[in-house]
């Protein structure tokens, strides 16, 4: 099989009406970058789901492995002080 | 002038339903998926023109006139689009060619008819204008790839643009209809027009490395109802059904 | 060796404690194996099930049904892109899978080797074909793989339209005139057996079901989602004022389900094995579609280079 019309893997990643972040929706095939937001406009917002568009080639994403999940993201989870709730302020006080 | 505003406006929605119509028999047999999607989203937004178009059409024409009688009970000699629209679709380059050529007339056609005196079709224009921009874009873009992609390809879009060529003088003939319609502040004057189109034309033609053609010889007659052999066969395929059966509804 | 089990356990535990499996994950062989090909088959079906129904849009029969008919299959050559790309998580390149598609060697799913010679048969596909569909496809959105659960979220939103543009159709047509009527009923008898045999064979008959729901990637078996299609299909048919054509059909007030008539399992085997009307026409359909577009994918990938070594030369001349 030849690769000469083998379009490359684009990311797409769709900011909705709501003045919110870019998420992630899917991937497409395209040659280049204009092509694939015209592509990515085509197909993923079909519905009106989106205002604002990225694509990235698929193989410009780094992602963290599974196999470290736990050295990554567990040494967070008892670092309660983070959060709000760690401090008591009485109820007179208001809401802060 | 009621007469020439529906002809007028029969023109636009002819155009419209013709290449939505011949848009649509590449549903399902594209290059590839995403362009599958992106020609069937073009040819949904033509469709949609042109029903507005038909159902203005109607209206101006009264009595038991709709939208749908406008499309399917015309013969050939009652459908006034441009040749070039009912040619076959080819193959893609061809397409592409077509679009091209047309979609560049269109934008410029409904920037003018922004400023149409009649409130129907400067409606129509506000919104069409903003699908017909994206189109004029999708098809130059393609125009460049095709053009300056591979050997194969630089000859087959050439080819598409040399055969199409001798369709588009027929774009810019000004008739008695187009005069009237000018005259009354509701239509475009198409001599501006192609000046702006022939210098985009150019300029795309030229970023793509293709030649633009010289002819000495345009068709015409599509506004005027004289069509080529290529109408009747979409006209058959497309009406057959409600008039096979002219009292049902669908 | 007892490594690998350990992993396959642990795998096990992880899926029956309902959370999602994602492209990174360590899964089973098997299991990449089982999605890629079902995921795949999936898409096939999608990209393939444009042609029965395409092949009508340029014959609607008012502007009203010409775009919404346009509307839906351009869906569903969405609903294929969007499963390609999840089976492109598991590292399936989609040129492959379509290479496998045209050769053959790819199956997908035989109801679109049968041939719609009316107009009726677009609202029966988009009734019972989309309905029979939708029960899948809704199991589907809570499968354990992640990317094909969310795939099929935006499918299963998007195709809520579809089921209804065929209602719609069929119930203008049954409402009509008396050759309408029949037009109606006609695709039914047509569609309906074919229709059962989408959830494929009977359980007793599917011996990969068993793995498949042991790893929730099917989370209902055959025989139960063809129950839910009957149940739900038979009021509305009666509704319709059509018959559907099973004369061994009836309501079991006990268990509160139709009971239906034996599926000709001769018929589906005969249809997979490639002798259904429409079996070559639609293989050879796709054949063509790729065929003549790799010039088209060839020169935008061209442009693409030139483009980036143009780039390349002006940033390095700047």
């Amino acid at each position: 099989m030849s690769n000469k019309d083998n379009w490359k893997i684009w990311e797409v990643f769709i900011r909705s009406r709501n003045g919110l972040s870019h998420k992630h929706v899917g991937s497409l095939h395209a040659p280049d970058a204009e092509m694939a937001i015209k592509n990515a406009r085509d197909v993923y917002t079909r519905r009106s789901e989106g205002i604002s568009i990225w694509v990235v080639p698929s193989e410009s994403i780094t992602a963290s492995s599974p196999d470290e999940s736990e050295p990554l993201f567990t040494p967070a989870d008892d670092k309660v002080y983070r959060h709000p709730t760690f401090y008591d302020i009485p109820d007179e006080v208001g809401h802060m | 002038m009621q007469n020439e505003l529906l002809q007028y406006t029969l023109r636009l929605g002819d155009n419209a339903l013709i290449l939505g119509q011949r848009l649509a028999e590449w549903c399902g047999h594209g290059p590839i998926l995403e362009q599958d999607i992106a020609l069937s989203n073009i040819a949904l937004d033509q469709l949609g023109q042109a029903r507005m178009l038909m159902q203005y059409a109607a209206e101006l024409k009264g009595g038991e006139s709709t939208e749908d009688k406008m499309a399917f009970f015309r013969d050939v000699t009652e459908y006034n689009n441009l040749l070039l629209l009912e040619l076959e679709n080819g193959d893609w380059g061809k397409t592409i060619a077509r679009q091209f050529l047309f979609d560049t007339y269109n934008y410029f056609l409904y920037t003018e008819l922004l400023n149409s005196k009649d409130d129907q079709i400067r409606a129509v224009a506000q919104k069409a204008i903003k699908e017909i921009t994206y189109h004029a874009q999708w098809s130059a873009e393609w125009v460049i790839r095709l053009g300056d992609g591979t050997e194969e390809s630089h000859e087959r879009i050439q080819n598409a643009i040399n055969d199409l060529w001798e369709w588009t003088g027929e774009m810019f003939a000004m008739d008695a209809i187009d005069e009237a319609m000018l005259e009354a502040g509701i239509g475009a004057d198409l001599n501006k027009i192609k000046a702006d189109w022939h210098e985009k034309a150019s300029m795309i033609l030229d970023m793509a490395t293709l030649e633009k053609p010289e002819a000495d010889w345009f068709q015409s007659g599509g506004k005027q109802g004289e069509h080529t052999e290529y109408l009747g066969f979409l006209l058959a395929e497309m009406q057959h059904l409600p008039r096979m059966y002219p009292e049902a509804s669908w | 060796m007892t490594k690998e089990m350990n992993l396959e356990e642990r795998f096990q535990q992880y899926v029956d404690a309902e959370n999602k499996v994602e492209p990174k994950d360590w899964m089973p062989e098997k299991y990449r194996k089982t999605l890629i090909r079902q995921i795949s088959q999936h898409a096939h079906s999608e990209v393939v099930g444009m042609l029965p129904e395409a092949n009508w849009i340029t014959r609607a029969p008012s502007l009203r049904r010409k775009v919404a008919l346009l509307a839906k299959v351009q869906d569903e050559a969405g609903h294929g892109l969007y499963l390609y790309s999840a089976a492109e998580t598991l590292a399936a390149d989609r040129m492959d899978m379509v290479e496998d598609l045209l050769s053959g060697k790819a199956k997908y799913s035989s109801i679109f080797n049968y041939p719609t010679p009316t107009w009726a048969d677009i609202g029966a596909i988009g009734w019972l074909v989309d309905g029979a569909a939708i029960a899948n496809q809704v199991m589907l959105c809570r499968t354990s793989y992640g990317p094909y659960a969310r795939a099929m979220v935006k499918i299963c939103k998007e195709e809520s339209f579809h089921q209804r543009q065929g209602y719609e159709i069929t119930m203008t047509l049954a409402q009509g005139s008396p050759v309408q009527k029949q037009m109606a009923q006609d695709a039914l008898n047509r569609w309906w057996w074919p229709s059962l045999m989408m959830f494929g064979p009977t359980d007793d008959a599917s011996p990969n079901s068993a793995q498949s729901m042991k790893w929730k990637i099917k989370r209902k078996s055959n025989d139960e989602l063809r129950q839910e299609f009957i149940d739900k299909t038979v009021p509305q048919a009666e509704f319709l004022g059509l018959t559907i054509p099973d004369k061994d059909l009836k309501w079991n007030e006990e268990t509160g389900h139709y009971e239906h008539g034996e599926i000709d399992w001769e018929e589906f085997y005969n249809v997979i094995k490639g002798n259904g009307k429409c079996n070559k026409q639609r293989l050879a359909a796709r054949n063509k579609a790729h065929d003549e577009g790799a010039w088209v994918r060839e020169a935008a990938n061209a442009y693409a280079e030139k483009e980036a070594e143009r780039r390349k030369k002006k940033s390095s001349a700047a």
